[in-house]
């Protein structure tokens, strides 16, 4: 089980590599072809898994992280994680495949791109095989930020930085929320282990903070996998390259969301909450999706707007699916069983039919230079292939035989109509909607396939609106899309090899134990006599034909609704309406007055110390210890309290360098009235050299503002508060902890000085042994200091000289 | 003493403090300099003072006053003169350059 952790880290070693390997091989190879062998080793590695897991067995291996905080990195496959694992380098496979015919090396950041692309796909898998919820965070966020680079690939283009930063505001505000989330649930239950917190599902629905978290877990999987309202992202996120679309957009990343429902399914499900709040989602996702899909002119906003719509589709049968946890098996719960087996089929199926889309429509941008639709047409006698692509892939998302979609669609179906009949968490009321919204949408969603197909080959060929003149693509590019249309249709015909393989033991993960002990049956088949589910699709073709040919009739209903109350509108207005305000804020302190500054920090340091000095115990005086006073001392003491106001109110600037000059020597007598004989020669030395240096740079600055007028200082209320608050604090500081002496001074060692260093003057000994590299340091300030001073005047120099030169 | 002191480097901090605050260059640095002198009696009078013989061995005191705040305050005293030759420098670079004293009018850069 240790290679679990390697295919883990596999990609992201391969990320650090890529980069070389370009630097070596790029003038004469496509690096992708490198690449390529990484996920496709680990898709052939993870399909030995399929026999053990479908027998129903788990692999754990855990490696220690930080095991004092009980975060360990452990990893758990189970069915479900398999898919996913099966999905992210099976898919990852063919789309580097295709990247490699469809990103030329002479003019892309290769490296770039398979840097992301790595970096994506090692943290999708860690994601998916991860127990700690924290790693599966980490992960998560990771997946964000690769999704974030690869969407600005071509960062010159505005467009690209404007949906890299809306995907990535949305889809980490999401991931925060539920690291909030999962940290509530680290409390209740006291683990971060998936499999433990599931375990303990009573205690969690018992607990107060339980729809708290969970909402802000569902804000986490519905911003990612772009369900509505926070499904805006996804259609500016087409502007990465298309393989990118296929595979993150489409195929993997988005359908993290749906891992993570699927994952929290047995800890939430069986309430009215998560029911509603995930099948209600998803139905409204599907549909808002779908209808959006319609109007669309390019044909990966299409795309784009239809994963969404799909995306709500399994989404509400996960939702759908969790009312078996209320009932518990019976016979009749089963076919709640069997929502949740179509929402994992659908997973898989969307996977298929919508990679192979995105690809095709990739060759039609690649060959063509277009995806608008209304440039596009009669491609059919130009491109056959990418034509019989495009209709299985279409015929799949519309939901017609012989494809797998209809097999998932047909299923839905029956879940929604299931679902309607329920007579718990309200359903009777309202339940009536869910057949009734899921068939609309899928009449949308059989015109908006049927536009894909029928706008783009059928109809006039339009070869003036196009960059290039239209030819089918190159081998390598068909290849991909074909294999995913191959298993469109294999899927369609042999439903029940991939279901007892890997869904069956995905959903062992998603249900309850007794429901998957006792053996349901679930056959999916593509027969069942003539029932509601056959009439909903006859309908749906039926309706859809109609509508698709009298399109242009009603398309202009669209238009009808405002444009200022979208969702992107809101969106946008309210970044603009957060950074002006962050700005208007930000302008407000930061003044570029230094003033401005050096009062924030003065208050800064009276509110915190005065307020530390309110604390119980914090002031103390104590005068009993204090050393006798002489009036010799007194004296001196006064004299320099006259030298500092002296400066304060001096009127010239003479007068006050030389009384900062007196009170420094006047320190220095002090400096000899305390026994510090050193202190007192430095002193008078350093205050000599300073105030020769003060009257040096006096001859140079220029006089006080008012001296002219002979006056002092402007007086100003705030200061003297702010000054006066200092003061005090500093005395109250200075008392208290004078007046608390809590443990002997460890001066006392270091009065063997003669014994340690040989030294008779403890000071010098400690400056220049004890702590002899503090000196050395020192002295290097000073050395800075001096080069500076020096540089400072210098250069001043020799740009005179330079200017009296060119005179 | 210690009270007394105290009481003194407060108000060493106040004027100071209102120096700082001014906008001519010339009192900012003066008042960082009476701070650095409120900060090395602050120190020294932490450490006690008049508690014996100064920190010398080879005379007949057997107590002596702790060397330890005397060595921090010997550094200080160093650091605070380099610290002050640089700001005088410098603000009289300013002055050359920029042609004023006053940092209010020091505001705002050309790249902004």
């Amino acid at each position: 089980m240790v290679w679990l952790s390697i295919i883990i880290l596999v990609p992201f070693i391969a990320a650090i590599i890529v980069p070389f390997l370009y630097k070596v091989f790029n003038q004469k190879i496509h690096i992708g072809w490198f690449v390529l062998f990484i996920p496709f080793l680990i898709f052939i590695y993870l399909l030995t898994y399929i026999p053990s897991i479908s027998a129903g067995k788990t692999f754990t291996y855990l490696v220690q992280w930080i095991p004092t905080y009980d975060i360990n990195f452990e990893l758990y496959m189970d069915g479900l994680s398999l898919v996913f694992g099966l999905l992210i380098t099976g898919i990852g496979s063919l789309v580097i495949f295709y990247s490699i015919f469809y990103l030329s090396k002479e003019r892309e950041a290769l490296h770039n791109f398979y840097v992301y692309l790595m970096m994506f796909m090692g943290a999708m898998l860690g994601l998916v095989f991860s127990d700690n919820i924290l790693v599966i965070y980490v992960f998560w966020e990771l997946t964000s930020i690769s999704s974030f680079l690869l969407i600005a690939y071509w960062y010159q283009r505005q467009r690209s930085r404007y949906g890299a930063q809306k995907s990535m505001l949305i889809t980490i505000f999401g991931g925060l929320s539920m690291l909030a989330g999962f940290i509530m649930l680290s409390i209740i239950t006291d683990t971060y282990s998936m499999r433990e917190i599931a375990s303990q599902m009573d205690l969690i629905h018992g607990h107060e903070l339980f729809f708290p978290l969970m909402i802000l877990i569902l804000i986490g999987a519905f911003t990612k996998s772009a369900q509505f309202p926070f499904s805006i992202w996804l259609p500016d996120a087409m502007e990465a390259p298309t393989p990118i679309s296929a595979y993150l957009h489409s195929a993997t990343m988005v359908k993290a969301g749906i891992y993570l429902v699927a994952r929290f399914t047995p800890v939430f499900g069986g309430t009215a909450e998560w029911f509603w709040l995930v099948s209600g989602i998803g139905i409204l996702t599907l549909l808002y999706g779908s209808i959006n899909a319609v109007r669309q002119t390019d044909l990966k906003a299409l795309l784009a707007y239809s994963t969404i719509s799909q995306l709500g589709l399994i989404m509400s049968l996960l939702g759908i699916g969790s009312a078996i946890l209320y009932f518990g098996y019976n016979d009749e719960s089963s076919v709640y069983a069997i929502a949740s087996l179509a929402a994992v089929f659908h997973l898989v199926n969307h996977s298929t039919f919508k990679g192979s889309l995105f690809m095709v429509v990739g060759i039609i941008d690649h060959e063509t230079g277009t995806r608008d639709i209304r440039k596009l047409g009669g491609l059919l006698s130009f491109m056959p292939i990418s034509f019989t692509l495009a209709v299985i892939g279409s015929f799949a998302m519309a939901g017609l035989p012989p494809f797998n979609g209809f097999l998932s669609k047909e299923m839905f179906f029956t879940a929604v109509v299931n679902a309607s009949q329920l007579e718990i968490f309200n359903m009777e009321t309202i339940g009536v909607l869910f057949p009734v919204i899921a068939w609309i949408a899928s009449v949308f969603t059989f015109v908006y396939s049927m536009i894909l197909v029928f706008k783009t080959f059928g109809g006039k060929y339009k070869p003036k609106m196009l960059e290039k003149p239209a030819h089918e693509a190159p081998l390598g590019m068909l290849i991909p899309p074909a294999i995913l249309a191959s298993l469109v249709v294999i899927f369609f015909f042999f439903p029940n090899v991939l279901a007892n393989y890997l869904l069956k033991p995905a959903l062992a993960s998603l249900l309850p134990e007794e429901v998957t002990a006792v053996d349901i049956e679930m056959k999916i088949s593509a027969w069942h006599g003539w029932n509601t589910e056959l009439f909903m699709t006859i309908g749906v073709v039926v309706i859809g034909s109609i509508l698709y040919i009298l399109l242009k009739k009603w398309i202009g209903l669209y238009s009808v609704y405002p444009q200022s109350f979208t969702l992107n509108r809101l969106y946008d207005s309210g970044l603009a309406k957060m950074e002006s305000g962050a700005k208007t804020i930000t302008d407000q302190y930061m003044t570029g007055s230094l003033r401005a500054y050096m009062i924030y920090i003065f208050s800064l340091l009276i509110f915190v110390w005065g307020g530390a000095l309110l604390l119980p115990g914090a002031f103390s005086i104590d005068v009993s210890n204090d050393a006798p006073v002489s009036f010799y001392e007194v004296g001196i003491m006064g004299s320099m309290l006259a030298a500092a106001l002296t400066v304060l109110f001096a009127k010239s600037r003479l007068t006050a360098i030389i009384a900062v000059g007196a009170l420094g020597y006047l320190v220095a007598i002090f400096f000899v009235l305390f026994r510090a004989p050193d202190l007192a020669l430095t002193q008078l030395v350093v205050e000599t050299v300073t105030t020769a240096l003060f009257l040096l740079c006096f001859y140079h600055l220029p006089k006080f503002k008012k001296e002219k007028e002979k006056k002092g200082i402007p007086f100003k209320p705030l200061n003297l508060i702010i000054s006066l608050g200092v003061g005090t604090v500093v005395t109250l500081f200075a008392i208290s902890a004078n007046s608390s002496r809590m443990f002997e001074p460890v001066s006392s060692y270091f009065e063997d000085s003669y014994e340690l260093a040989g030294a008779r003057n403890i000071v010098n000994a400690i400056l220049v042994d004890f702590r002899g590299l503090d000196t050395m340091l020192e002295i290097f300030v000073l050395t800075i200091v001096g080069l500076g001073v020096y540089t400072l005047i210098k250069l001043r120099l020799a740009r005179r000289e330079k200017d009296e030169g060119a005179e | 003493m210690e009270t007394l002191m105290s009481i003194l480097i407060g108000l060493f901090f106040a004027i100071g403090t209102y120096l700082i605050l001014t906008k001519t260059l010339l009192r900012i640095i003066l008042g960082t300099s009476i701070i650095s002198h409120g900060v090395h009696l602050l120190i020294l009078t932490m450490g006690g003072v008049k508690a014996g013989g100064p920190p010398l061995l080879g005379f007949e005191e057997i107590t002596f006053t702790d060397p330890i705040p005397q060595a921090l305050i010997l550094t200080a005293i160093v650091i605070n003169f380099a610290t002050t030759a640089l700001f005088l420098v410098l603000s009289y670079r300013a002055y050359k350059v920029i042609g004023t004293d006053n940092t209010e009018k020091m505001r705002g850069n050309e790249d902004e």
